[in-house]
C-alpha cells in the first residue's frame, strides 16, 4: 500500500529506490491513561523530502513528533533511524543522531541572550566562543540574521523563530521537524522561510512539516501524512490533492460552510475608540499608540497582526482590565467608558472573549457554573444581595451547552476537563447568550477543531446580523477574510487604517503586518528587503 | 524506577474524602516508629495522645479552649491563602490584638467602669489586629513587597512591643517584678459558659466565625471573588474581581480575627497580659488552615484535632515523660502527609521505569 | 573598639550570607523554599550535637550540612516530586524543623563546647585594625566568602550554571530541550539545604558556644529577604548580608551605650529594617520584577 503510493510520487520517485527511509515509525502508540494519543502510527520519512504532517488539533501530531524527538516515551511500537531500531532517552540523544526540532511554542528563555539560548540547545562540546563564531557563520549562510547579545524578550516573534531554526541547523541535522512554523509569521516572512526549507531539502535533509494551512502544504511538501483522532488516515502526495480533499481527510467528513446573511444593515456606532494611547503594564509589554476606529452595529471588524504587536494590550484596554485616564478614549454605546471597570462595561452591553481559554477566559479548576458566574455576575440575575443564585448559574451552563453543542462528561465539570474546542464553544456561548451590543473577541478559533471553528464563526456572523458590533483579533488571515467586513493591522502598538475585506489581499496585509505602510515606494522597498 | 505524576482531567472527589484518612494513618504509623525510637510503648503513647483526653470532661473543655484561638485565626488565614495572599504573621496580629484590648483593661482597672469594657476590648482588639495586618497588605499592594516576609518580620516586632509594655509601663506594681499586668477585673474578663469550668464565650464566637466563613465562601459573590482571585488571578481580573482589594480585605479580616483571638485568650483563660501568652497559636493556625484544606468546616475539625494533640501531648508528658516537642513534630509530619495525599486529588501517581526496559518489555 | 565592632559584624553576617547564598541558588533554579528557618534550626542542633559528641567543630559543621540537606530533601520530595504548593511546603518544613530541633536539642540545652578556632598568623593577624579582620577569623567566615564567589562563578561562568538559570527562567523550554528540570531543581534545593544547615550550625559552633531552642531567631527569614534584596545577584547579596549584620551589631552596641531607648525597640530594629528595605526595593523596582520568571511555579512534565 505504501510502496504503491510512493511510486505515485513524481518528486521523490527514483531518489528512494534501493534506499531505506531515513526514519520510520512502526505501530507507534502513545497512551495517556485510557486515552490513545497515537494509535499504531506508521510513517516513513525519506531523505531530501519535505513531509507534511496534517491533522486537526488533538489529532496526535504533537505527540508523534515529541516521541520522535525523544521528549516522551512511546507506549508501544518502534522508531527506526536509518534502518536501526532506536530507543531515545531524551532530546539530546535525538539531536546527536541528527534529529532537530523547531517548536511551535518556542523553547526559548526570555531573560537569556540569543547566544545563551543557542548554547542551551547544543550539547556543549565546544567553547562558548567557538559556538558564537559558528552561530554567526550559520546565520549568515542561511540568511537568518541574529544579534547574539540581545536578550530574547526584546525580539519579535519572527526573530525568535529564527533563533530556533539557527539553533537546530547548528547541529547539522539530517532530519528537521518544524511544528506550525508559519502560524506566527507574516506571509512575506513565511515565503522567506520556504526558501530556507527548499535549500535544506536540496542539501539532502529531510523535513517533517506540521501545519494545517493546506495551500502552504500543497505548495511546499512532497508527501503528506494525515492524522485523525490519533490514527493515521492516509499518506499521499499533496500536490495531487485539492485543499478540500485534504481537509476532508483531516476532518473525516464535509466541513460546514459558514454563511453570512446576505443583507446586514449597519447602524449606529456601538464601539468607538478615539486616540487611545496606553503605556504597557508589564515589563515586556507593548505601548499602544494613538489607536482610533469606529465600529457600527451589524459590522464585523477584523484586526490582523503578528502576535505580540499590542493585541493583548488593546484587548485589555477595551475590556477594562486596564483603565485609561481619559474616559473618552473608549465609547461603548455612545457612553465614555475608558475609565470604567470591566464589570461596568459589561453592564453597558459589552462582552469579551480573550485569547487564552484556560486561566483567562475561565478559571481552569473551577466548574463551568462558576465560570458562568465569572462574567455573568454583573448583569444576569445570578446574584441577589451578594448571594449567589446557584440554579441560575447552572441554567446558564445548560443554555450554552444546548445552543453551542458543548460536549462534556457531566452537567457541570471543571473547565480544564473540556477539550479546547468545546471549552471555546462554552466561552463564546456564555458571552453571546447575554445578547451583547458589542463583542470583542481575540483569536476566536485558535487551536480549535474545524467543526467547532465553523460553529463559532457562524455564531459571530449571526450576532452581527442581529445588530451587534463585533471586533475580532486574529492571526489567521483566512479567518478574517471569511467573516470580517473590514480589516486593520496592528504593528508595534499602532493600528493601520482599515481596508475593506474585498480589497485586503494577503500581500497588502502581509506588508502591513511587517511594519510597512502601503505607500507604493515603501512597499516596493519592503519587498526588495 | 522513578515516581511520576499524571494530571487528572478533573479533581477526584473520592480521594478528596479519603486523603485525610490516609494522611492520619500514615502519621500514626510514623509516630509509632518515633515512639519506639524514643523507647516508649507506642500503644500507650497513642492512647495518651488521642484517647485519654477524650475521656474526661475537663480535658474535653480544655480541648475546646485550646481550639478556639486556633480555629479563629485559621479561618482568617484560610481566606488569605484562598486569595493567594500569604499572611504568615498571624502570631503578631494576635499579640497586637491582645495588647490593644488589654489597654482598656489596664486603664479601667480598679475603676467602676461597667459592662461596656469587655465589648470595647473585643472591638479594639479586632481593629488593632486588622490595622497591624494591613501593614504587610498595603506594602504588598502599593509597593509589591513580599507579604510573606513583611508579615513575618512584624511578628518579632509585636513580640518585643508586648515585652516592653509588660516590663515597663503596664507592669503590675504588686507583681513581685514579674513581667505581667495585674489580673483583669471581672468586667474585663470573658465569661465562662459553665460555672467553675474552663469553657468560655470565645468558643461560641469561634463557632459563629466558622459559620460566617462557610456562608461567605460557599454562598456569596464576595467569597467567590476570594476563591477565583487565588485560583486563577487573570481570570479573576477578567471577571471584574480586583485582586488588590481582596488582598486588603482578607488581610484585614484575618488580622481582625487573630486580634480577637488574642484578646479572648488574654481576657479568658490567661486573665492578664504577659509574654508567652501564645504558645505559637499564630503559626499552629497556619497548619490548621492547611489541614482543614482552607475549608471552614475542615478547619473546625483540624483545629479540634490539633488541640487534642496539644492536650494529649501534655498528658503524655506527665504520664510517660514524652517530650512536649514530640507534639510539634507530630503536627509537622501530619501536615506533610496531608499535603502529600492532597496531591493525589489533582494527580495520579505512577511509577516510571527507565525507557529501555519498557521497550524491551513491549518488544 | 572599631575593630571589635567589625569583627562582630562579620560574625553576625556570616550565617546570613551562607544561608542566603544557598537560597539564591535554589531560587535561581525556579524553586521558592520558604523552609530556610526550619533547615537552619535543625542544622544548628545537629551541628551542636556533632561537635559535642566528637569534640570536632569540623564534624559538627558536617552534621549541620547533612541535616540541612536531609530537610531539603523532604521539601524536594513534596514540592518537586508531588507538585505540592511550594509556599505551603516551605512553611510546613519550618514548623517541622522547629519541632525536630526542640526534640533533638532537649538533651543539649545547658551543654557547652569549645567554639571554632580563629585563624592566627603571627605578624599578619597582629596588624592593627585590619589584621584580625583579614587574618583572624574563624573558618566559616572564609568559607562563606569562598562560597559566594564560587556560586557567582558557577552561575555565570559554567554551562551547568547556565542550565540552572534556564530552568529558573522557563521550565517548559528547559524540559523541551531535554534538560531534567526536576533533577536539576532537586540538586539546587539540596544545595540550599546544605547551606542553610551549615549556616545554622555556625550559630552554636562559632557564634555562641551552646545551643538554645529557637536560637536562629528569624535569621532564616532574613536570609530569604536578603535574596530578594540582592535581586538574585551574588554581588549584591554580599553587600546586603554585611549591611544587615551591621544593623544587628549596631543596635546591640547602642543598647550597651545606654541610649535612652528601651532595649526592645532597639532589638526590633533589624526586623523593621527588613520591612523598610523590602518596601523601598520593591518600590524602586516597580517597573518589572528581577525574580527568576518561573520562581515558585509548579512543573509536572508529561511523559
Amino acid at each position: 500500500m505504501q510502496a504503491h503510493q510512493r511510486t505515485l510520487d513524481p518528486m521523490s520517485n527514483g531518489q528512494h529506490s534501493g534506499d531505506s527511509p531515513l526514519l520510520r515509525t512502526i505501530g507507534l502508540t502513545k497512551r495517556y491513561g485510557g486515552f490513545l494519543a497515537n494509535d499504531s502510527i506508521d510513517v516513513d520519512i525519506w531523505p531530501r523530502e519535505i513531509h507534511a504532517l496534517l491533522g486537526e488539533n488533538g489529532a496526535g501530531k504533537s505527540t508523534l513528533v515529541k516521541a520522535i524527538y525523544g521528549l516522551i516515551q512511546p507506549s508501544a511500537g518502534e522508531i527506526r533511524w536509518q534502518g536501526q531500531r532506536i530507543v531515545l532517552s531524551g532530546p539530546s540523544e535525538a539531536r546527536s543522531l541528527g534529529i532537530g526540532m523547531v517548536f511551535q511554542h518556542f523553547s526559548l528563555f526570555d531573560n537569556l541572550t540569543v547566544a545563551e539560548n543557542v548554547a542551551l540547545g547544543l550539547d556543549g562540546k565546544e567553547s562558548f566562543k567557538d559556538m558564537s563564531a559558528r552561530l554567526e557563520q550559520v546565520s549568515k549562510t542561511y540568511g537568518l540574521p541574529l544579534d547574539p547579545h540581545r536578550e530574547v524578550w526584546q525580539l519579535s516573534v519572527g526573530e525568535r523563530q529564527r533563533i530556533e531554526i539557527v539553533r537546530a541547523l547548528m547541529q547539522d541535522p539530517k532530519f528537521l521537524i518544524l511544528d506550525e512554523p508559519t502560524a506566527v509569521l507574516t506571509p512575506q516572512e513565511a515565503d522567506q522561510l520556504f526558501i530556507v526549507l527548499e535549500r535544506l531539502k536540496a542539501e539532502g535533509r529531510a523535513i517533517l512539516y506540521i501545519s494545517h494551512k493546506l495551500e502552504e502544504v500543497k505548495r511546499l511538501c512532497d508527501t503528506a501524512t494525515i492524522l485523525r483522532g490519533g490514527r493515521k488516515v492516509e499518506t499521499c502526495n499533496p500536490r495531487l490533492e485539492t485543499a478540500a480533499s485534504l481537509a476532508r481527510m483531516m476532518v473525516g467528513g464535509e466541513i460546514k460552510e459558514v454563511k453570512a446573511a446576505s443583507r446586514r444593515k449597519t447602524t449606529v456606532p456601538r464601539l468607538v475608540v478615539d486616540d487611545l494611547s496606553l503605556a504597557p503594564a508589564e515589563a515586556h509589554g507593548v505601548r499602544l499608540e494613538h489607536i482610533s476606529f469606529e465600529l457600527k452595529g451589524g459590522e464585523i471588524f477584523g484586526i490582523a497582526g503578528v502576535a505580540g504587536n499590542g493585541q493583548d494590550e488593546l484587548f485589555a484596554a477595551l475590556s477594562g482590565e486596564r483603565l485609561s485616564k481619559d474616559p473618552g478614549t473608549v465609547l461603548i454605546e455612545g457612553i465614555a467608558a475608558g475609565h470604567l471597570s470591566i464589570t461596568q462595561r459589561r453592564k453597558l452591553g459589552a462582552a469579551f472573549v480573550p485569547e487564552e481559554r484556560l486561566g483567562h477566559g475561565t478559571a481552569p479548576r473551577m466548574k463551568l457554573s462558576e465560570n458562568a458566574l465569572l462574567t455573568g455576575h454583573a448583569a444576569s440575575g445570578m446574584v441577589h444581595h451578594g448571594f449567589i443564585h446557584t440554579a441560575a448559574t447552572l441554567k446558564a451552563v445548560d443554555r450554552a451547552t444546548e445552543a453551542f453543542d458543548v460536549r462534556k462528561a457531566k452537567r457541570d465539570p471543571e473547565a480544564a476537563s473540556l477539550s479546547g474546542g468545546n471549552l471555546q464553544k462554552f466561552i463564546v456561548g456564555r458571552e453571546i447568550l447575554r445578547a451583547p451590543a458589542v463583542l470583542v473577541v481575540s483569536q476566536p478559533t485558535w487551536g480549535v477543531d474545524a467543526g467547532a471553528a465553523a460553529v463559532i464563526r457562524q455564531a459571530l456572523l449571526d450576532l452581527a446580523t442581529a445588530g451587534a458590533a463585533v471586533l475580532v483579533t486574529s492571526q489567521d488571515l483566512d479567518e478574517l477574510a471569511e467573516i470580517a467586513d473590514r480589516i486593520a493591522v496592528m504593528f508595534h502598538g499602532r493600528l493601520s487604517a482599515p481596508l475593506a475585506t474585498s480589497g485586503a489581499t494577503r500581500e497588502k496585509l502581509g506588508l502591513l503586518m511587517g511594519g510597512s505602510s502601503l505607500e507604493p515606494k515603501e512597499a516596493a522597498h519592503a519587498v526588495g528587503a | 524506577m522513578q515516581l511520576a505524576l499524571e494530571k487528572r482531567a478533573e479533581r477526584s472527589g473520592t480521594i478528596a474524602l479519603v486523603s485525610p484518612l490516609i494522611a492520619v494513618g500514615l502519621t500514626t504509623a510514623t509516630m509509632i516508629i518515633l515512639f519506639t525510637i524514643l523507647g516508649k510503648n507506642p500503644l500507650l503513647a497513642l492512647h495518651a495522645y488521642f484517647i485519654a483526653p477524650l475521656t474526661d470532661g475537663y480535658s474535653l473543655q480544655e480541648i475546646a479552649v485550646k481550639a478556639t484561638p486556633l480555629v479563629m485565626i485559621a479561618i482568617g488565614l484560610s481566606l488569605c491563602y484562598l486569595a493567594n495572599a500569604w499572611n504568615i504573621g498571624a502570631e503578631g496580629q494576635f499579640l497586637i490584638g491582645a495588647v490593644a484590648g488589654s489597654w482598656i483593661a489596664v486603664k479601667t482597672q480598679g475603676t467602676d467602669a461597667g459592662a461596656w469594657v469587655l465589648p470595647a476590648m473585643l472591638v479594639l482588639a479586632a481593629v488593632a489586629g486588622a490595622l497591624y495586618a494591613l501593614i504587610p497588605a498595603i506594602c504588598k499592594v502599593k509597593f509589591g513587597a513580599s507579604e510573606i516576609l513583611t508579615s513575618l518580620m512584624l511578628v518579632y516586632v509585636a513580640d518585643l512591643f508586648l515585652d516592653y509594655l509588660v516590663r515597663g509601663p503596664w507592669r503590675d506594681p504588686q507583681g513581685f517584678n514579674f513581667p505581667t499586668t495585674a489580673e483583669f477585673d471581672p468586667v474585663a474578663t470573658v465569661p465562662l459558659l459553665i460555672e467553675g469550668g474552663r469553657l468560655h464565650l470565645g468558643s461560641v464566637i469561634a463557632l459563629l466565625v466558622v459559620a460566617a466563613a462557610a456562608i461567605l465562601l460557599g454562598r456569596t459573590i464576595r467569597g467567590f471573588g476570594i476563591r477565583v482571585v487565588g485560583a486563577a488571578p487573570r481570570a479573576a481580573r477578567f471577571g471584574g474581581f480586583k485582586a488588590n482589594q481582596l488582598i486588603i480585605l482578607t488581610f484585614a479580616v484575618s488580622g481582625a480575627l487573630a486580634g480577637l483571638a488574642g484578646i479572648i485568650e488574654v481576657a479568658g483563660p490567661v486573665g492578664h497580659l504577659q509574654p508567652g501568652i501564645s504558645p505559637g497559636y499564630g503559626f499552629t493556625a497556619i497548619m490548621v488552615a492547611f489541614l482543614g484544606r482552607l475549608n471552614p468546616l475542615g478547619i473546625l475539625v483540624a483545629g479540634l484535632f490539633l488541640a487534642l494533640t496539644f492536650i494529649g501531648g501534655e498528658q503524655a508528658q506527665i504520664a510517660m515523660k514524652i517530650p512536649l516537642d514530640v507534639t510539634k513534630v507530630f503536627q509537622g509530619i501530619l501536615l506533610f502527609y496531608v499535603l502529600a495525599c492532597d496531591s493525589l486529588i489533582l494527580y495520579r501517581f505512577k511509577l516510571v521505569f527507565p525507557s529501555r526496559q519498557v521497550a524491551r518489555g513491549d518488544g | 573598639m572599631v575593630e571589635a565592632i567589625i569583627l562582630a559584624v562579620l560574625a553576625a553576617s556570616t550565617p546570613l550570607l551562607i544561608a542566603a547564598t544557598g537560597e539564591l541558588v535554589t531560587e535561581r533554579s525556579g524553586v521558592l523554599n520558604l523552609g530556610v528557618e526550619g533547615m537552619m534550626i535543625v542544622g544548628a542542633v545537629c551541628g551542636f550535637a556533632g561537635a559535642w559528641l566528637t569534640g570536632s567543630i569540623f564534624i559538627g559543621a558536617l552534621f549541620g550540612i547533612v541535616a540541612g540537606t536531609l530537610m531539603s530533601l523532604i521539601f524536594a520530595l513534596m514540592a518537586l516530586g508531588l507538585a505540592v504548593n511550594q509556599v505551603a511546603t516551605g512553611l510546613a518544613l519550618t514548623i517541622l524543623g522547629i519541632g525536630l530541633s526542640g526534640l533533638i536539642g532537649a538533651g543539649f540545652v545547658g551543654e557547652r563546647i569549645t567554639p571554632a578556632m580563629h585563624l592566627h598568623i603571627p605578624v599578619l593577624t597582629d596588624v592593627p585594625l585590619i589584621g584580625r579582620m583579614l587574618f583572624g577569623e574563624d573558618g566559616f567566615v572564609y568559607f562563606s566568602v569562598a562560597l559566594i564567589v564560587g556560586v557567582w562563578w558557577f552561575l555565570y561562568r559554567t554551562r551547568a550554571g547556565l542550565i540552572l538559570r534556564a530552568c529558573g527562567d522557563n521550565h517548559v523550554s528547559a524540559h523541551a530541550l531535554g534538560y531534567p528540570v526536576l533533577r536539576i531543581r532537586t540538586f539546587a534545593v539540596m544545595f540550599g539545604g546544605a547551606c542553610a544547615g551549615l549556616a545554622g550550625a555556625y550559630l552554636p559552633l562559632a557564634y555562641t558556644p551552646f545551643f538554645i531552642p529557637g536560637m536562629t531567631a528569624g535569621r532564616g527569614w532574613i536570609a530569604l529577604a536578603l535574596v530578594v534584596f540582592s535581586s538574585w545577584r551574588p554581588g549584591r547579596l554580599v553587600v546586603g548580608a554585611y549591611l544587615f549584620g551591621a544593623v544587628t551589631i549596631l543596635q546591640l552596641h547602642a543598647q550597651g551605650w545606654g541610649v535612652g531607648i528601651p532595649s526592645q525597640f532597639m532589638s526590633a530594629l533589624p526586623y523593621l529594617a527588613t520591612v523598610i528595605v523590602l518596601v523601598l526595593l520593591s518600590r524602586a523596582r516597580s517597573g518589572g520584577s528581577t525574580a527568576p520568571a518561573a520562581l515558585g511555579t509548579v512543573f509536572v512534565p508529561d511523559r
